[in-house]
């Protein structure tokens, strides 16, 4: 299976990624997708997200092959930004595709439930009075991983 | 050994990354922070509350008992809030 992993600044396109992950095969039943964006919690102004190089990558890179092992997939797509994100913007992009849709749709909440608790990212909420504050782990999340947990 | 800090600790400790040469007992994680702790107020107060910092080692995630040697690339930082 071919899974792409980019860490990037620049904006994506949710229908460039899917034309990308499909083209080109005729065995793709269905691709299923999960598009995080940017919400102004307590009127934030700008988020920033930071990222650790070299490690982010490699680990985004194992969760998906994860994936892979658990589903039968055509193919995923990881894509996160870094730096500067206004309100409303896009942050990170999941695609999975498989010929059926319960492997795309279960492998893609998997994968992004893995990636909040097990990727290195960190996210810095900026207010419009300069002040600034990092957003702490929440254990609603640890629940969502471990929800994926094997017994 | 190579020591980088990301997010809150890198913000409290004032550096992204140092070159530290402990001492030979300094084997495993845990040991590394309690020498890191006493290197300086700001280390101190930065690593405060241990529970709270996760580490990784040669850029795999690491517990307090995983060994670290000299060459090492060691990271510490507050748990990840990506996605």
């Amino acid at each position: 299976m071919a899974v792409r992993v980019r860490v990037q600044q620049a904006v994506f396109d949710l229908a460039a990624e899917i034309a990308e992950l499909t083209g080109g095969r005729t065995d793709v039943g269905g691709v299923a997708s999960f598009c995080g964006l940017c919400r102004a919690d307590d009127g934030l102004v700008t988020l920033e997200l930071e990222h650790y190089p070299g490690m982010t990558e490699r680990a985004i890179e194992r969760i998906a092959d994860e994936a892979a092992r658990r589903w039968p997939l055509t193919g995923a797509t990881v894509i996160h930004r870094v730096g500067a994100i206004p309100p409303g913007a896009p942050i990170v992009l999941v695609l999975t595709a498989s010929s059926h849709r319960a492997a795309a749709l279960e492998s893609c909440a998997f994968l992004i439930d893995w990636l909040k608790t097990r990727a290195p990212f960190w996210k810095r909420e900026v207010f419009a009075d300069g002040s600034t504050r990092w957003v702490e782990a929440k254990g609603e999340d640890d629940q969502a991983a471990a929800r994926w947990d094997r017994a | 050994m190579r020591i980088l800090y990301f997010a809150g600790l890198r913000q409290r400790i004032g550096v992204a990354e140092e070159e530290v040469a402990p001492p030979q007992d300094v084997r495993d994680v845990g040991r590394l922070i309690a020498w890191l702790r006493a290197s300086s107020p700001a280390h101190e107060a930065a690593f405060a509350g241990t529970s709270r910092v996760r580490a990784a080692v040669n850029q795999d995630f690491a517990g307090l008992g995983d060994a670290v040697a000299a060459g090492d690339e060691v990271a510490f930082f507050p748990p990840v809030t990506g996605g």
